[in-house]
């Protein structure tokens, strides 16, 4: 596990955040060197990478670039609004190291031609935004945003825009639509693909904050280099956010493939084993909307596509790790609840769907649950996302909606008789 | 919406629906093919005439994608060749139960005590397609049941299923966002911003369109079952577009308006006050026997009575003073058939030319009638529209809304040309604001930069704002929307400046923007001086009618509605018929409506209700009016359609025909028809523009968007020699939906009103000039007119610029707003409190420069009269200028103006400051 | 109280400037008035209608899908006291139980003298210090009852005044250069 450290290289350094650490780290020669390229070259490096969206969705980065409908002007929008239950990376990186962000902003700006980028950030992020905000100044001080970039004839304006509170604003269609001031309704897909008809109806790039912040490694040390890390199409590092029962719950930035769940969940370089010693009992292998993997899938590796296949997904890379004093009806109820609160209520099946199976976990884990309350779950889960197929149907305008089931259904799936001693004894047995 | 189709792309797609071949339209979304094709896939948020936004997922069908069948919104999926389609499979049914089920959980189920109860989409799903019990057991959602969101409309959040119809109708249709949604997820409610209401001309039309019984309105709370109900398709008579309508009645009792979508027109949408109008035709306050004068009083009679006064005050009128003592004002409310029996009456029977449908308040006959036409389709995909016109939201409310559409999705440009900006200022590219009074110099300064001379101010316009509306309207299809733009001033700047534009700019249309319900109707029919029916000129026209007619016409061209009062206050009128027309609230001079009617011996009133210009009257006959009898109206496009009959006139009211027949022959003279379809029937054979327009061919299904007239081309088929105006049963369909579904949604959304698609393809076609008639042959093959020329304008004398107002005084600018003084809004108990107070408007300069401050009540005097109002700021009055809404209760604008003269200035002076003795208060 | 007083007014129509269509300054400019009068007023939205050239409730409609933006009066501490999974199987629970009896308050509601409005909130993003809360937006990880305790006194003396500004109050530093390359790009 010699991986280099691509996008936390300065994590933990004193003053990280600000240009000075920046610039004496190596910061923004990554772009200078992308400034002395063509646009599409640095495209091609980023393909040669393979470097899949940090966001979720796991998307060829290049590709996406290769996509935009010609049209002027191009938006560039980088993604900073985490808000997937116990992913954590992206805070942590807006903290920590906003001059890498904004580099790769503008590198990303520059491959695709953008007119003009707005970096999305989390309202919550009190923080991140005074010192992404800070660090933008420095960047316009220091010549390297703005007009005529370094000298060369590349010229860019960058925004920060804070949210204010949707989670659903993290998924990019909705993020689109609260960037152009508007309820955080994410737009239909097709015809909405950002890159067709993105922000003002203009073709527009959406990029993780994550993503991005390994494009001033990727351009200087080329795509090859970061493509010989991980394996298949999963490749280079990437950083994971370990929660839950684990000794020490942080981010790791780990090498794809090459590590398992139960390297990061066990070594004592990450988590360090289950506290207290207790048992795992199960683990989300990739945020809210992942369904469930127990112990017996703890050797996988962090593989994007091996996950997938496995039925589950690696999503926003975050682990939550549950040991066996873990209320798996009390656990699958929180999720729900959160996406209960969080439908942005556009689609009556998440609307109203999220809302009822909200009201029967609460039911069950509370003591009123019924047999055929199991059933009843099941059935509406697939009213929900019929067959639970991935990706989806379209009952719904976004994944908010199908991803519902998710726990409950993992939950139902592993830990049935849970379930019935909640409702046999009336109430939750780890009270 | 829909991709525009792509130049050269292949023929329409066809898809598959449930193994059946539907051709589809490029674009079009498979929810609307198909149903055209005659599946019917179940909705709540999709609306033809709105932006999908596949919100309630209850469209839901399997369609044939990259990885195989799979679930989608069939209103958000746009057709593609090929595409197969499947609507009844099991899995397709557990989505859409599921669906219903989910919008059910948190529904109150209150239907037996809901308006909607019984043609409601919701409820009639549910019997269709959904579950049948609740596997629902835990608390409902609860809000505060309903909540007014104006004076009109209610909303029941609890029964709310969250479509967005109603905030999109608000936003994207009306343009009024004063309701949102508001929250996230299931706390989601639509309503307003919080002791705000939701301001709109067009705000029951959301009432309409929700799927459930959310929004009721307040009107027609629990004031019938659907069941109960009775309907005929008619046409709106509040103002000139002519809006298709639904009108409804309980127990022979008017209930309801609903919108119907007429393609060409009103897409579905109607005004409030259209909408709500019915209420004035119900009012306890309605004439319901004829009245005649014994002293100071008006006393209940006899019809024989009433019409034998009538016919010996005129007749001796005429034999006293002649035929051109004689005259009739009015018209411009009463259906086609009626104004030409009245057209008919003065000339053939009192000999008399001197006839107005106008209160001269409008534009001259020559200019309506004499300016190549437009339709309002032509309008709307024209490149470049012209608005000559007073404020549009105003006085056409629904073609408003079209204008509006046509500027925001088609990128019609607008310019506008007025005295002060209107709620269609925003969309337009560019405003000319003139001075008022000097329309014709800006127009004559436009039209000489649109020819490339070098452009220059005038008219109180820039030169820059000519010079950018001069380059838009070069070389461009344009199209004049004219009206009149103020009432302070005649209308001769306005004809001028058409007659400027019309000489100048070659292929130039024009639209009339009049507003009186049916007064291009009247127009057609005669009711102006100089002009005989079907658009003829009383010279040109003489020969014909004298044959056709049978009489004498009168030898000279008669008196407008300015000479006529002129003239009667010098009782050189004597007789004076007023068929729907209230003088003292419409003309606007009041001074010399006062004197007009004082000076006239003799005064006949028909209407329906006893109106400040009826009280003095000598005779009063109630009339009948839309719904309680059958008719034809002409839009302001010149488009003629029937008005449906549902209810029975109040005590012995009778239509305007009737009367004119009876009171021809006591005057000796005979009109020569005993029914209405009688005179449907000469009309078409006599009145050359209505060639070929009869009353079995408007009754036929598929023309129920009438004809707009004249007719470009004989029209061949045969027709059924004589039923005419059938009986009421064959029209009582309203919608239109192809004829195999039989589901009962489908029901339920035609008994909202609302068609489910467009009835027709929308006209996009080149603005084309309407072909002359040529040789016709009536439906019963009697020969029609020769070939007459139709009435054409010539032009008028320039006249001199209008002096420069003192430094104390403003111009006055004065036009209607939706809500007035009028006999509709007063006697509409629900329309009645939206017309607002006579207040005087001006921007904060001139305001401050008279030491006014908003809120003052000033004196405001003109060289007619001096009034107190109060002072209102508003920063879109243009400087040096002030403006006062025509005819809302109480004195006002029409006191201060002076017809006579070529403008209006007013004077303000501060009369008290309620504001100053509060401060001292603390 | 409430419109925009004139420094504000000045910030917020340079933001207008930062964005190609006006109305993608609204939420930025909602925490503005936010951070002026620590919730939405009535008369703030109204002149931040104004601003961007919207109706009142199409502002209102915008702010009340997002948690951050208050339309009723909140306490000058806002305590956020995260559940989600991490959080919960991590003492999230007892943290709040603790919570509302030291505070004396439910979630959602404010203590009598207007110091505290506490509420439960979802994923905060600081997993790795479970369980965590955040006051007025600035985060406090790995709380348990008597870190809690000591925040609380902290918060009320006063000692915390330079880590957590006044409630509303997003973002302390200014941003510097308006748009250099006009506003659609070069
Ligand atoms: C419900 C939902 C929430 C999402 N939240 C986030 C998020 O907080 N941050 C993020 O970067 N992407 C999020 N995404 C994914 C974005 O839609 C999008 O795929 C991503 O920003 C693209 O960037 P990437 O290709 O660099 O990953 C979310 C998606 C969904 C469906
Ligand atoms: S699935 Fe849920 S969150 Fe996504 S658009 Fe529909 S209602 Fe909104
Ligand atoms: S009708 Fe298609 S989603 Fe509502």
């Amino acid at each position: 596990m010699t991986a280099p450290k691509i996008v936390t290289a300065r994590v933990g350094v004193a003053e990280s955040w600000t240009i000075d650490t920046y610039l004496r780290k190596g910061g923004y020669k990554g772009l200078r060197k992308a400034l002395k390229m063509e646009p599409a070259a640095v495209t091609d490096e980023v393909s040669t990478a393979n470097l899949l969206g940090r966001g979720g969705a796991g998307f060829e980065a290049g590709r996406k670039w290769s996509m935009l409908r010609k049209a002027e002007p191009v938006y560039l929008v980088i993604n900073g609004d985490e808000s997937e239950p116990c992913t954590f990376k992206d805070h942590m990186l807006l903290e920590n190291d906003p001059h890498q962000i904004i580099e790769g902003t503008i590198i990303c700006a520059y491959a695709v031609g953008a007119a003009q980028a707005f970096i999305y950030v989390r309202g919550e992020f009190a923080l991140g935004i005074e010192r992404l905000t800070a660090a933008l100044n420095e960047a316009y001080e220091h010549g390297a945003v703005g007009r005529f970039v370094f000298g060369s004839g590349f010229s860019l304006d960058v925004v920060v825009h804070p949210g204010a509170g949707a989670y659903i604003c993290g998924e990019e269609t909705a993020l689109l639509e609260s960037l152009e001031g508007k309820r955080g309704y994410p737009r239909d897909k097709p015809p909405y693909f950002p890159a067709v008809i993105g922000l003002y109806g203009q073709p527009t790039v959406v990029n993780n904050v994550e993503t991005v912040s390994n494009l001033p490694w990727i351009v200087q040390k080329g795509g090859k280099a970061f493509a010989a890390l991980g394996e298949g199409r999963s490749t280079g590092t990437r950083l994971f956010s370990l929660s839950g029962h684990v000794n020490n719950p942080a981010n790791y930035e780990v090498e794809m493939v090459k590590t398992t769940f139960h390297d990061l969940i066990y070594d004592d370089e990450y988590g360090g084993g289950i506290r207290n010693g207790n048992e795992l009992k199960a683990f989300i292998p990739g945020g809210a909307s992942a369904p469930w993997f127990g112990p017996d899938q703890v050797d996988m590796p962090l593989d994007q596509d091996g996950v997938g296949k496995a039925g589950s997904m690696l999503g926003s890379g975050s682990i939550v790790v549950m040991d066996d004093t873990t209320c798996m009806v009390r656990a699958a109820w929180r999720i729900t609840r959160f996406f209960h609160r969080e439908s942005c209520g556009q689609c009556t099946p998440c609307r109203e769907g999220g809302g009822w199976l909200d009201k029967v976990m609460r039911r069950i884990e509370l003591g009123g649950g019924r047999e055929s309350d199991l059933e009843l779950l099941l059935d509406v889960c697939d009213n929900i996302a019929p067959g639970l197929s991935w990706p989806p149907q379209k009952t719904t305008i976004c994944v908010l909606g199908p991803s519902i089931p998710s726990s409950i259904t993992s939950a139902i799936k592993m830990f049935r008789d849970e379930f019935l001693i909640h409702i046999k004894d009336g109430g939750c047995p780890f009270d | 919406m829909t991709d525009p189709v792509e130049p050269g792309a292949p023929a329409n797609p066809v898809i598959n629906v449930d193994g059946k071949a539907i051709e589809a339209r490029p674009g079009e979304m498979i929810i609307a093919a198909a149903e055209r094709g005659g599946v019917y896939i179940p909705r709540f948020c999709w609306h033809p005439r709105m932006k999908p936004v596949g919100m309630c997922r209850m469209c839901l069908v399997e369609v044939n994608g990259p990885r195989g069948m799979a679930l989608m919104p069939a209103c958000y999926v746009p057709v593609s060749d090929g595409q197969e389609i499947v609507t009844t499979s099991d899995k397709v049914k557990k989505a859409q139960d599921g669906v219903l089920e989910f919008l059910l959980i948190n529904h109150p189920l209150d239907c037996p005590v809901c308006d909607r109860g019984g043609e409601c989409p919701l409820q009639d799903q549910t019997f269709a397609f959904g579950p049948g019990e609740s596997r629902f057991v835990e608390e409902k959602r609860h809000w505060q049941k309903p909540i007014p969101i104006n004076n009109l409309v209610a909303l029941d959040r609890e029964r709310c299923i969250q479509c967005a119809r109603c905030t999109r109708f608000a936003e994207e249709v009306a343009g009024d966002p004063f309701i949102d949604f508001i929250g996230r997820s299931d706390h989601t409610e639509v309503n307003t911003f919080p002791g705000e209401s939701f301001e709109s001309n067009f705000s029951a039309n959301i009432v309409q369109i929700c799927p459930v019984g959310a929004l009721t309105s307040t009107p027609y709370r629990f004031k019938a079952r659907p069941w109960d109900l009775e309907v005929v398709e008619s046409t709106c008579t509040a103002c000139a577009v002519g809006c298709r309508m639904a009108v409804q009645s309980s127990q022979d009792r008017l209930i309801r308006h609903l919108g119907i979508d007429s393609e060409p027109v009103n897409h579905g949408w109607l005004c409030d006050k259209g909408r709500f109008g019915y209420e004035a035709v119900v009012s306890e306050e309605r004439l319901t026997q004829p009245l005649v004068r014994k002293g100071d009083e008006l006393i209940e009679t006899s019809w024989h009575e009433a019409l034998k006064t009538a016919a010996d005050g005129l007749r001796r009128v005429q034999e006293l003073n002649g035929s051109t003592a004689v005259a009739i004002l009015g018209g411009a409310r009463l259906a086609n058939e009626d104004a030409y029996a009245w057209s008919k009456l003065a000339r053939t029977v009192l000999g008399t030319d001197n006839v107005d449908c106008q209160m001269g308040d409008g534009l001259p006959a020559e200019v309506v009638l004499g300016l190549p036409r437009a339709t309002i389709d032509e309008v709307c995909s024209a490149d470049v529209v012209l608005l000559v016109a007073p404020d549009i939201k105003e006085e056409l409310p629904v073609f408003y809304l079209r204008l509006r559409a046509a500027a925001i999705d088609r990128k019609v440009a607008l310019v506008e040309l007025a005295p002060q900006p209107t709620a269609l200022t925003e969309h337009a590219v560019v405003s000319l604001l003139h001075r008022p009074g000097e329309a014709a110099a800006a127009a004559r300064k436009l039209v000489s930069a649109v020819l490339g001379r070098k452009p220059s101010s005038g008219g109180g316009v820039k030169g820059d704002e000519i010079a950018a509306a001069a380059e838009l309207l070069a070389g461009k299809r344009v199209v004049v929307v004219l009206g009149r733009p103020s009432l302070a001033e005649p209308a001769d700047g306005t004809t001028e400046a058409a007659a400027v534009l019309a000489a100048n700019i070659p292929g130039l249309r024009f639209l009339s923007a009049l507003r009186r319900g049916n007064v291009h109707g009247a127009l057609d029919m005669g009711l102006a001086p100089g002009v005989l029916p079907g658009r003829v000129s009383l010279d040109d026209g003489r020969a014909w009618f004298q044959s056709a007619w049978g009489a004498d016409l009168p030898g000279r061209r008669g008196l407008d509605a300015h000479a006529i009062l002129a003239a009667a206050a010098t009782n050189q009128v004597q007789g004076l018929v007023l068929i729907g027309a209230n003088p003292m609230a419409d003309f606007p001079d009041r001074t010399l409506a006062r004197r007009g009617l004082a000076g006239v011996g003799f005064t006949v009133v028909v209407d329906t209700f006893l109106t400040d210009s009826a009280i003095h009257a000598d005779v009063v006959l109630p009339a009948a009016t839309y719904a309680e009898r059958p008719g034809t109206t002409t839009n302001m496009e010149g488009r003629v359609t029937r008005l449906g009959q549902k209810v029975t006139a109040p005590g012995t009211a009778r239509p305007d025909w009737m009367i004119a027949t009876e009171l021809a022959s006591l005057l000796g003279g005979d009109l020569g028809f005993e029914s209405i379809d009688g005179i449907a029937t000469e009309i078409e054979r006599v009145a050359p523009a209505y060639a070929g327009v009869n009353p079995a061919r408007l009754a036929k299904r598929e023309n129920r968007d009438g004809f707009v007239v004249p007719l470009a081309e004989p029209h061949q088929e045969p027709e059924p020699p004589e039923v005419a105006f059938p009986p009421q049963e064959s029209i009582v369909d309203v919608g239109d939906v192809s004829d195999p579904m039989e589901s009962i949604e489908v029901n339920a959304a035609e008994a909202q009103g609302e068609t489910l698609l467009p009835r027709s393809e929308p006209d996009a076609g080149p603005v084309g000039a309407p072909e002359s008639i040529g040789d016709l042959t009536a439906s019963d093959g009697s020969s029609l007119a020769p070939t007459i020329p139709l009435i054409s304008f010539a032009g008028v004398e320039p006249m001199p610029a209008p002096h420069a107002p003192d430094a104390y005084s403003l111009r006055l600018v004065t036009s209607r707003s939706l809500y007035d003084a009028g006999a509709l809004v007063q006697h509409s108990e629900s329309l009645k409190p939206l017309a607002t107070v006579t207040r005087i408007r001006a921007c904060a300069r001139d305001l401050s420069r008279l030491a006014v401050r908003p809120g003052d009540l000033v004196r405001v005097s003109s060289s007619r009269a001096a009034l107190v109002l109060e002072a209102a700021l508003d920063d879109r009055v243009p400087r040096g200028s002030a403006v006062i809404d025509f005819n809302q209760p109480g004195d006002g604008a029409a006191d201060l103006v002076d017809v006579n003269a070529q403008v209006t200035d007013v004077r303000i002076e501060n009369v008290k400051r309620p504001s100053a003795r509060k401060a001292s208060d603390g | 109280m409430a419109r925009l007083n004139g420094d504000n007014t000045r910030r917020a129509e340079k933001l207008l400037e930062l964005y190609p269509h006006k109305r993608s300054a609204l939420i930025p400019m909602l925490h503005i008035a936010q951070e002026q009068d620590g919730w939405l007023t009535p008369d703030g939205i109204g002149h931040v209608a104004e601003l961007v050239g919207l109706a009142p409730a199409e502002v209102y409609g915008t702010a009340s899908f997002y948690d951050m933006l208050f339309t009723s009066p909140v306490g000058r501490h806002l305590v956020s006291i995260c559940t989600n999974l991490a959080c919960l199987i991590n003492g999230a629970g007892e943290l709040l139980e603790h919570a509302e009896e030291r505070l004396g308050i439910p979630p959602g509601e404010t203590t009598p003298d207007g110091e505290f409005t506490l509420e439960e909130v979802e994923c905060i993003a600081l997993c790795g210090e479970a369980p965590c809360l955040a006051v007025n937006w600035r985060f406090f990880g790995s709380i348990d009852t008597a870190a809690f305790d000591k925040l609380i006194d902290d918060l009320r003396t006063g000692r915390l005044a330079e880590k957590v500004p006044p409630h509303g109050t997003l973002c302390r530093v200014r941003r510097t250069v308006g748009l250099t390359t006009g506003s659609d790009g070069q």
